[in-house]
């Protein structure tokens, strides 16, 4: 496993402070009307994209569903603008024409945010086989909810991938909920990493509220795809701590099993786990806390006096 | 009692084939299911088996003969002690079911020459390149996509038989030889997966052409298309363009029926962030087809089956392109103006030939080339010369391209109408597999006629 220096425990506990206080300040925000549409929080699954996060180059391309925010702030993307695009405004990732679901930065090789549910399970495969077309060394992460684990384009995907041994690694996360049907609701076979065993494509299942489990699996499973064996699945076992999106009062489960997984929150286990190695004091962290409450402020500030696109904003980039 | 052995139809398509090579010579005995001769057709090398059993008592052609119909008699077999005679000039007549409906259509193969005249309209005579050769339509395509790929190595092509099988329709061929697997590549029956795959690299900075083997399957991977493909430029603030080509033959062949022949035009027409291109001649698929590949936006290229065997001259020059978003006035006429696209420019062109014999009314012919962006100043001016206007397209008349046209006219240019606009398009059914009620369902000449002769008061 990848050996972890004192700065990298920092980095973690910082980017996974960073996501839930967006999170937080998003959920606001959307309670004042100032966010609209649908808004789908990543509140409890932060260890899952920061444990993938600390074994990537950053040329390596991403691609993701709609629960995006903690991925764009884990790709080292601005909150400034984020938020912005998450109020609409024209400082937004998107320019105020894409929203929460769909936001991208082609020049952090973030190619979304995607709001149908599997599409961008085949995308995230051709950007892979575009790695591999141009030589490069790179490979995609491709996420996937566990809802999408019984769409058909992601089996099509899989059989692609296999066939073609494309850099390509495909992350499950499963947070046990695609919106209200539980998965062993939706899925027969509960084993979703073992859904690539037919065509080739080895999987494995991780503790994802742990991100050192996380960094493990995904350091392991990132060299095997990225030396050419084609691709790999991880199923990073998560949970969210809200709702499917904003207007879900997620009561298709029980306070008692929402507690339970809160006794192993992420976030606390990275800070128990620095405070044991000695790797920063008390107020070592508490710094840390009211910095990032602070920038988190100061997006949602930006966000909110951004102006919204101009009228004329309409009709462009509809073509290049 | 002899038997004879009769030219086989090998492909919805096919109208005539050529004999490359006899398994078997006079005087061999052969059985049912042995092998007799090679035949070329317009898609594909295939051997024939015999059906019936005797010895080979004459073959009636040479190996490497061309252009021979289908149902005429190639041999005969039989008793060798038996006498025979068979003139190779007799035509044999069309099965019997088929003779009991002369009286209301034209044979298959007639039906499918008249789709198709062959003339160059006046425009593409003046071109100085012109090519003296002619050449198909699938060849011009295939021809196309060679010289793009040799020009750029982001140009890749992908779909299903594109590769080993020579494409389906023979319009990919030779390109895996000259290209390589990394280029040309062979997909699963997977349209949903590989199209999406093909839009993420693209999204990458490929330049993929993905062939559907027809738009009719493009229906499994619409999401893709449209949700992916289309939008994403718009959804990322203009940061990330789709630089795909799909493209395939649309519409109908000749009795594939309700699930193989339906036309997509208005369909993909609709959604902004696409561009729908729809080629009729060898010439425009040419230019037209290479303006896509170098468009840095999704284009749906819709072929048609019937058109790939249409010949014609061409331009051979490398760079030679038509722009996207120009309709061709492919006749000038005053007295009404026919608008339409992709093999009902055939028929239109024959509608204008015996529109000006029978009734002397002298009809302009817009070719549309490019459905979207459309050409509407094309149109309005012609509309504006002409006074009247028809549409005619193979798609469902439902929010046709035609029921667009006739809008846009009425709201810009309704003083200059003498007449309601008239749109004329397939039958408002799924497309029937007999023969008959195919014809009937599909736009035809009269079809044409008695609309100009409608918009025109000429009862």
């Amino acid at each position: 496993m990848k050996k972890l220096q004192k700065a990298d425990y920092i980095k973690m506990y910082s980017f996974m402070l960073k996501i839930r206080r967006f999170e937080e300040r998003a959920a606001q925000l959307y309670g004042m009307g100032k966010i609209g549409g649908f808004c789908h929080l990543y509140i409890g699954q932060e260890a899952v994209v920061v444990g993938i996060l600390m074994t990537i180059d950053k040329n390596d391309s991403v691609v993701t569903t709609y629960r995006d925010h903690g991925h764009m702030i884990a790709r080292g993307l601005d909150p400034k603008r984020i938020m912005a695009e998450l109020t609409g405004r024209e400082d937004g990732y998107s320019a105020g024409k894409g929203g929460s679901m769909h936001m991208f930065s082609k020049e952090n090789n973030f190619y979304g945010g995607h709001g149908i549910v599997g599409a961008q399970v085949p995308i995230g495969t051709g950007i892979a086989f575009t790695h591999k077309y141009n030589g490069e060394k790179n490979i995609c992460r491709t996420y996937i909810g566990d809802g999408a684990m019984n769409n058909g384009q992601v089996f099509e995907a899989f059989n692609l991938a296999a066939l073609w041994k494309l850099p390509v690694l495909y992350i499950i996360e499963n947070n046990k909920y695609g919106m209200g049907t539980s998965v062993d609701r939706a899925a027969a076979g509960l084993d979703l990493y073992k859904r690539g065993e037919a065509f080739g494509i080895p999987g494995e299942k991780v503790d994802g509220m742990n991100v050192f489990s996380v960094i493990e699996a995904a350091d392991k499973a990132g060299k095997y795809v990225r030396e050419g064996n084609g691709p790999y699945i991880i199923e990073v076992q998560t949970y969210r701590y809200r709702g499917h999106s904003m207007s879900d009062p997620a009561k298709y489960r029980t306070k008692e099993e929402l507690d339970n997984y809160k006794q192993t929150d992420p976030i606390e286990i990275v800070k128990a786990e620095i405070l044991k190695k000695k790797i920063a004091t008390n107020d070592e962290i508490e710094k840390i806390n009211k910095d990032t409450l602070e920038e988190i402020k100061n997006a949602a500030e930006f966000a909110t006096n951004s102006p919204f696109p101009k009228d004329s904003e309409l009709y462009t980039d509809v073509y290049l | 009692m002899s038997t004879e052995i009769l030219m086989p139809a090998l492909s919805p398509t096919m109208t005539e084939g050529n004999l490359s090579k006899w398994l078997i010579k006079k005087g061999d005995t052969v059985k049912a299911g042995d092998l007799i001769a090679e035949i070329e057709t317009d898609k594909a090398t295939m051997e024939v088996e015999a059906v019936d059993e005797g010895v080979v008592l004459d073959l009636l052609f040479k190996e490497g003969e061309a252009n021979i119909p289908v149902n005429q008699v190639i041999a005969i077999i039989g008793d060798p002690n038996e006498k025979v005679e068979v003139k190779k000039e007799a035509p044999i007549e069309k099965v019997i079911e088929e003779k009991k409906i002369e009286k209301n259509i034209e044979t298959k193969i007639e039906n499918k020459k008249a789709d198709i005249i062959d003339t160059p309209s006046p425009k593409i005579e003046e071109d100085r390149n012109l090519s003296s050769e002619e050449i198909t339509m699938r060849q011009a395509l295939r021809d196309t996509m060679a010289e793009e790929m040799r020009k750029d190595n982001k140009v890749f092509i992908l779909g299903e038989e594109v590769a080993e099988y020579q494409g389906a329709y023979k319009v990919t061929q030779g390109l895996l030889q000259e290209f390589g697997k990394e280029r040309v590549l062979d997909t699963p029956i997977s349209e949903h997966g590989f199209t999406g795959l093909a839009v993420g690299a693209a999204f990458k900075g490929l330049r993929p052409i993905l062939e559907f083997m027809t738009f009719n399957f493009s229906m499994q991977a619409i999401d893709q298309i449209i949700n992916s493909a289309a939008k994403t430029l718009y959804m990322s603030g203009g940061q990330i363009n789709c630089p795909i080509v799909f493209r395939g033959p649309n519409g109908a062949a000749a009795q594939v029926a309700a699930q193989h022949s339906q036309d997509f035009s208005s369909w993909y027409s609709q959604v902004p962030g696409l561009k729908v291109i729809a080629p009729s001649t060898p010439y425009n698929a040419k230019g037209l087809l290479r303006s896509a590949i170098s468009d840095p936006n999704p284009i749906i290229f819709l072929e048609n089956e019937i058109l790939y065997g249409l010949k014609g001259p061409v331009n051979n020059d490398i760079n030679f392109s038509i722009p996207i978003g120009k309709a061709n006035i492919e006749k000038e006429g005053k007295d009404l103006t026919i608008v339409t696209y992709s093999i009902m420019l055939q028929k239109s062109k024959e509608a204008a030939l015996r529109l000006k014999e029978e009734y002397n009314l002298d009809a302009e012919i817009i070719d549309l080339q490019t459905l979207r962006p459309l050409d509407t100043e094309t149109i309005l001016n012609s509309v504006k010369k002409t006074n009247r206007l028809i549409t005619v397209e193979e798609s469902w008349p439902f929010g046709s391209v035609g029921s667009e046209i006739a809008n846009i006219v009425q709201r810009d240019a309704f003083d200059y109408l003498d007449s309601p606009v008239i749109k004329v398009n397939s039958a408002d059914v799924p497309m029937p597999y007999a023969l008959s009620l195919e014809k009937l369902y599909l736009p035809q000449v009269d079809d044409i006629i008695n609309a100009a002769k409608k918009v025109s008061y000429i009862k």
